[in-house]
């Protein structure tokens, strides 16, 4: 059974690494060594990697060992697994937010309130890893992102179009495209992830309709299917779909076909995250200045704005035997230093969540897009997942159906409410 | 555990005398340790664990909450039925198919060694290989499969992204893969069948057809009740090559029980998928233990 298979490979891991630790902690008995545990990927590594050599520079007694562990709900299982036997490494990199609170903070994570840093963090970030009892439990790694709809600006200026405020003035300009021969919306099933875009992204929207959604949907007294506002991400995605307007093999396409297709200018726009801008950089380095990146068009021009993803946390094992060292290492990534070190990996890639920290003049276009939102004027808001801890795990299913025209934007929206039931009662909330 | 059920299903029980034996009863005590460790306890503890909601870090009673909320799933009922579809089909095509290899591979055709091994080898390919090899085979528009039938004219079907195609998709790879197995059982069921029926029964004038209707398929039955049981329990519990193809998708439309239940586990929900291991080991167990029942009944009084 697949269940069981994964605990031994999971048992036999985890034990590997604690002979490891073993082994490499009597090497090098003067000097303390941490495990730092980061998700795979190249972005997350070569930032881990940069952070580490400028740390180990300024603090010689101190050495990071750093490990990988899997991205997605996979990466999820084993955060859990390796908290819950008291294996997991030293400090490691993981979601905020809803997932952050899905790991029993209070439990298993070193308690951060008190470290001077924590008065250069911005608010917004410090939200997103309060424990329940209010503590802080994390530091930021990473920049703030945003979830919207890349363009190719090489398609828009050749057909004169204008990068769009409402839905109305998107499918209009999808009509144009399409009439023009070129792909008006990319959407990539086959890495199911990527379906959720229009719905995650469209909260900025729902926030300023109905103010209090969030609130209310986790005292489950909101759902999706009654509320109008919140239905209309997955209205957009059926009308899309329907309009004839995704790329022929959208149902078999991946994240990086659609990062081609969108780069390459076969497709014109591509829901997604920001944090592709990294990906778009080190593969068609060509064609970055091509793509640029608005948010989700809502109703009302004059109330458009963004739905901001949070940066990941830096967190510190409750079971780490280097804690002090373990929050050394925090206090500067959580530094105008350590930002420095993640730009040199990485570019700008958007806003870090440190005060004093700068981004350099030349940024890729699409990041030039996103910081106004960021700004001191700007509209912006954090995801759903920020400001409630219920996240459903089956939305991305749900909405490969909605917008593979097999389920109806309405079923759709009734059965992510189902969804949702058991995380909540999952996590213990009241009203469930 | 499946082999040894087969295997036993293939043969009829010989009344054994009881002798006392040499050695004495402690001589069990190592295998009923790890016996223990690795298959009593897990096993006990997963029907506690099935009855809490289970985070890791801690664990509350919900007596029977988890089942109640796993059949209430929505995608369990399409999971549910997908599973017997899936199971019914492959096992199918694999006792069809791997008779009718049998049949040809036992005859005196050329090249029928090297033709043994080619119908063998997908078997011992990985399953998840397999699962790759046919997504990109498969893809609707860059695929070989689709590119080929372009070629004639056809506009191929989107195999594993059309809601109505993916579960079939999935399992007629999986009969590819697996038919070979069924092949080898029956042909070792074939080659044991004496001559002497063959020759009589040519000498009393029976063409091909009536052989086969009445010699090969009665006397190769074991072989059928193992290819059916074995093929039915796969089917049943089939999950990697599913996982590796279309994840259940698009959206549920290939959802069978075993990836219902791995998705309830990578979401953080333990006690309900421990629930629905639960479930499908009662629906395995349900299934199988009559049907093996009826299949061997059957082989004995005859």
């Amino acid at each position: 059974m697949p269940r069981s298979k994964n605990w031994s490979v999971l048992a036999g891991f985890a034990a590997g690494l604690t002979v490891m630790t073993a082994l490499s902690g009597s090497a090098f008995a003067d000097t303390t060594t941490l495990s730092f545990l980061v998700p795979s990927g190249e972005e997350n590594v070569a930032r881990a990697q940069s952070l580490v050599k400028a740390f180990e520079a300024a603090n010689p007694d101190i050495k990071i060992d750093i490990d990988t562990r899997p991205g997605g709900a996979e990466g999820d299982n084993l955060i859990k697994t390796r908290l819950a036997t008291g294996e997991m490494s030293d400090v490691f990199q993981y979601n905020s937010g809803s997932l952050f609170q899905a790991i029993n903070p209070q439990q298993n994570l070193v308690d951060l309130s008190g470290e001077p840093w924590q008065a250069d963090v911005q608010d917004i970030f410090k939200k997103v890893v309060t424990a329940p009892d209010g503590t802080l439990r994390g530091a930021p790694i990473g920049t703030g992102m945003g979830g919207g709809i890349y363009y190719n600006k090489k398609i828009y200026s050749d057909l004169g179009l204008q990068v769009p405020k409402t839905w109305a003035e998107f499918m209009a300009n999808n009509a144009k495209i399409k009439a023009a021969g070129k792909i008006p919306v990319i959407q990539t099933f086959k890495d199911t992830w990527t379906s959720q875009l229009f719905v995650l992204g469209d909260f900025f929207n729902v926030n300023v309709a109905e103010p209090d959604f969030a609130t209310k949907f986790t005292a489950n007294q909101a759902k999706f299917a009654t509320s109008p506002a919140a239905m209309k991400g997955f209205e957009h995605q059926a009308d899309v779909f329907k309009a004839g307007y995704l790329n022929e093999d959208f149902g078999a396409a991946t994240y990086d076909d659609g990062l081609r297709k969108l780069a390459t200018g076969e497709g014109a726009h591509y829901p997604m995250l920001t944090f592709a801008i990294g990906a778009i950089k080190t593969t068609y380095p060509e064609h970055i200045d091509d793509v640029g990146f608005f948010a989700m068009p809502g109703d009302d021009a004059a109330k458009n704005g963004l739905t901001v993803w949070m940066p990941d946390g830096l967190y510190i094992s409750g079971s780490s035997e280097h804690i002090d060292a373990a929050k050394t290492f925090a206090a500067f990534v959580a530094s105008p230093a350590g930002c420095e070190a993640q730009t040199a990996a990485l570019g700008a890639t958007g806003p870090y969540m440190v005060k004093g920290c700068s981004l350099p003049k030349d940024v890729p276009g699409a990041v030039a897009d996103l910081l106004p939102y960021f700004g001191e004027n700007g509209a912006a808001s954090p995801a759903l997942e920020f400001v409630s801890p219920v996240k459903g795990p089956s939305l991305e299913q749900i909405t490969v159906e909605v917008g593979s025209g097999i389920r109806s934007p309405a079923d759709g929206a009734a059965l992510y409410d189902e969804d949702v039931k058991k995380q909540a009662q999952q996590l213990g909330l009241p009203g469930w | 555990m499946t082999l040894a059920t087969a295997a036993a299903a293939g043969r009829p029980s010989v009344p054994r005398r009881s002798v006392p034996t040499p050695y004495p009863t402690w001589f069990f005590l190592p295998a009923a340790v790890i016996y223990g460790v690795l298959f009593l306890f897990p096993t006990l503890a997963s029907l506690f664990f099935s009855m809490t909601r289970w985070t890791l870090f801690n664990w509350t009673f919900i007596g029977f909450g988890n089942f109640i909320q796993f059949f209430k799933e929505p995608f369990l009922v399409g999971g549910l039925i997908n599973t017997l579809i899936y199971a019914a089909l492959t096992s199918g095509l694999k006792v069809v198919l791997g008779l009718l290899f049998g049949v040809l591979l036992t005859s005196e055709i050329w090249a029928r060694d090297y033709l043994r091994s080619v119908v063998f080898f997908p078997v011992l390919v990985s399953t998840v290989g397999v699962g790759i090899t046919f997504t990109v085979l498969m893809h609707p528009t860059e695929g070989l499969i689709n590119e080929s039938l372009a070629l004639i004219g056809v506009r191929g079907p989107g195999w594993l992204t059309d809601p109505r195609l993916a579960l079939i998709s999935v399992a007629l790879v999986d009969v590819w893969k697996g038919v070979g197995l069924a092949t080898v059982i029956y042909i070792a069921g074939i080659v044991s069948i004496p001559r002497d029926y063959y020759e009589a029964a040519r000498i009393d004038g029976a063409n091909a057809m009536q052989r086969f209707w009445n010699i090969t398929l009665p006397l190769a039955r074991p072989a059928t009740v193992t290819v059916v049981l074995l093929s039915l329990i796969g089917g049943l519990r089939s999950f990697d090559l599913i996982w590796s193809m279309t994840r259940g998708g698009p959206g549920f439309t290939s959802d069978v029980i075993a990836s219902v239940i791995y998705k309830q586990y990578q979401a953080g929900f333990y006690g309900l998928s421990t629930a629905g291991n639960v479930v499908l080991f009662v629906l395995v167990a349900l299934i199988i233990v009559p049907l093996s029942i009826f299949l061997n009944s059957r082989d004995v009084s005859r």
